[in-house]
């Protein structure tokens, strides 16, 4: 029934697939490959141009003879190419927090999942400037021979689609079956379809939309104010020194407040206190969110750079897929020739489920071949990352159901 | 919940009034079937409007085109004639605001294409007078207080509507029980289901 939503448990408990489980692509490894370098540069939009640039990526499940099963799988703000299965040497990898468990969208991809690596070949890639293997503000500058820090020049949605590109050509991989992305990601898969119409036969756009909101711009300025604010930032030329910790954690907390949604919050912290069942009358952290915010931040900068959260923000706000139509969203839709799915969630205040329709219907009214479906769930925009069921229902019937037309 | 269709002969119907490779929008269309069809066999070029999730993903793994969406809504964001053919398929007794509806299917599409339960129907007239009930038919199987069909309405109410919207019956068709007529209005009572072909005066 599609009335029925999942309601959150007060803790929702966190349930992986073990390496050895039939359905988890197991133990897997990052592989890093350089795509730019100074004969080949990357032209950026901002008018620079960057090099090296080496980036780290993920394969899961056999690429074909053909080359033609490859699925590609795009990360949000934090993510990483570690999209599923489990990493053997966490600790060695620098990546602590990755020994416990497996990579971000495993319940979605692996073996008789949704995306099934039996028969398809996933891969994800870390986007540039972020901290994941990939050339970011915390790589060396070749020039300086010190961490680029804010000399990193401003990249955009776009550069990453064009760098993921060398990757997917240095493959070998003439055409993708589809793109996928939730959020941020979804935003990249848009722009795959966009810039190379020819390459992706579909692409798969999960609590997403055309461009963020005036809303969205407003939070993403506080994270960065919050950074930048910090003593410790020093202009982004804090390598080796404390950074901007604190920044870092009040950007994170107010971030995560926009991927839940009031209803989700009551379920799982109802008013509650840390410690016993009335208030401590102290200016600490007394309530259960407060505590459990504070911990999502305390991790986040553990394993984050704030240098990176500014760049990347900064992507995400100026992403306006309208631009390949000059402005016009029906113009740039045009250029589109891939298949199409759009998924919203009901509960989801920052990618909002109202602009992925109007987004389904501009496509829809240039004769494009798109679906579009909104999922009811309580999750608010964290959704993409939890709705398990029914995004497999969803996926699988759009890579499928292709199939079944083409085939008659 | 999801409305009772029996697809006894809108389905035949339409598919065989739709011209190949026209462009058609089927409001409400369940889980894509007869859009399938089109696009499979016709080369139609199809969209969907469904508002339950379970048929929208069963019209996706049809591979057919489709957009979760409430009808009462209205279609805002698609063009004026963009369709060649819009269709209703035993859908409009159960929307909330058939005639907001009924409009906007005039509005983006060249035609329209409605099929109905037929409220004056003879059977549902008899069982209303020899019962003092709400009729519970083979056609009309709720109870009064679980029907997802919320407008009910006869022939000669759709038929006021088109007269004083300037809309034209192009065409009409009965189904009597056994088989498909042409529709006449001194004959409806004898039609327990209606399909009508309507246009734009002018």
């Amino acid at each position: 029934m599609s009335d029925v939503l999942n309601v959150l448990t007060d803790k929702t408990p966190k349930k992986f697939d073990g390496p050895e489980a039939p359905c988890s692509v197991g133990y897997v490894s990052p592989r890093n490959v350089r795509l730019a370098d100074e004969a080949n540069p990357l032209p950026l939009e901002c008018g620079k141009a960057i090099w090296p640039i080496d980036v780290e990526y993920e394969i899961y499940g056999g690429l074909n003879e053909k080359k033609d099963n490859a699925i590609l799988v795009l990360h949000a703000l934090s993510g990483d190419a570690h999209a599923a299965g489990w990493y053997h040497d966490a600790e060695e990898l620098g990546r602590p927090w990755l020994a416990k468990r497996p990579g971000w969208w495993d319940s979605m991809i692996g073996p008789g999942k949704a995306f099934d690596t039996k028969k398809y070949c996933v891969i994800c890639s870390n986007i540039l400037g972020s901290c994941y293997g990939t050339t970011g503000p915390s790589s060396i500058n070749p020039e300086t021979g010190r961490p680029y820090g804010l000399r990193f020049p401003v990249v955009t949605v776009g550069d990453w689609v064009r760098l993921q590109e060398r990757l997917i050509s240095c493959l070998g991989i003439e055409r993708l079956v589809s793109v996928v992305g939730g959020s941020l990601g979804g935003q990249q898969a848009l722009e795959w379809a966009l810039a190379y119409p020819d390459r992706v036969a579909s692409a798969i756009m999960i609590a997403s939309t055309a461009w963020l909101t005036d809303q969205g711009l407003a939070f993403n300025a506080v994270s960065r104010k919050a950074i930048t604010a910090d003593p410790g930032f020093k202009d982004g030329d804090y390598y080796n020194t404390i950074g901007p910790d604190q920044g870092l954690s009040v950007a994170r907390m107010l971030a995560h407040i926009t991927y839940l949604s009031e209803i989700s919050m009551h379920r799982k912290f109802g008013r509650r206190f840390c410690n016993g069942d009335r208030p401590g009358f102290q200016l600490e952290a007394d309530f259960e969110v407060e505590g459990y915010l504070r911990h999502q931040a305390e991790s986040f900068v553990e394993r984050f750079d704030a240098n990176s959260y500014l760049y990347i923000t900064k992507a995400a706000d100026y992403y306006d897929a309208s631009a390949w139509g000059g402005g016009d969203l029906d113009k740039a839709c045009e250029k589109i020739s891939s298949k199409i799915l759009l998924v919203s969630f009901s509960s989801d205040w920052l990618y909002l489920p109202g602009h992925m329709k109007k987004l389904a219907l501009t496509l829809g009214r240039n004769r494009k071949q798109v679906s579009y479906a909104n999922i009811q769930s309580l999750y608010g925009h964290d959704a993409f990352l939890l709705e398990v069921d029914k995004l497999t229902l969803l996926v699988r019937n759009f890579l499928e159901g292709g199939g079944q037309i083409d085939s008659k | 919940m999801t409305v009772n269709k029996q697809y006894r002969f809108d389905h035949k119907v339409i598919y065989d009034l739709i011209p190949t490779g026209n462009s058609v929008l089927d409001l409400g269309c369940g889980n894509g079937e007869l859009l399938s069809k089109l696009i499979r066999q016709k080369g139609v070029k199809g969209l969907g409007i469904e508002k339950e999730f379970d048929l929208v993903a069963e019209t996706i793994a049809r591979g057919v085109p489709v957009i979760h969406s409430d009808l009462d809504e209205g279609l805002a964001g698609l063009p004026d004639r963009f369709f060649d053919y819009v269709i209703l398929e035993k859908t409009l007794q159960a929307v909330k605001r058939p005639l907001f509806v009924l409009g906007e299917m005039m509005r983006v599409g060249t035609a329209g294409i409605v099929s109905f339960p037929n409220f004056g129907h003879r059977q549902v007239v008899l069982s209303l007078l020899s019962t003092g009930k709400m009729p519970v038919t083979p056609n009309l199987p709720y109870q009064w207080h679980d029907t997802p069909n919320i407008h009910l309405f006869t022939a000669k109410d759709f038929l006021d509507w088109a007269g004083a919207n300037n809309v034209r019956i192009e065409k009409g068709f009965s189904w009597t029980g056994s088989e498909i007529v042409p529709f006449k209005e001194e004959e409806s009572a004898l039609a327990e289901e209606i399909l009508f072909v309507v246009s734009r005066e002018g």
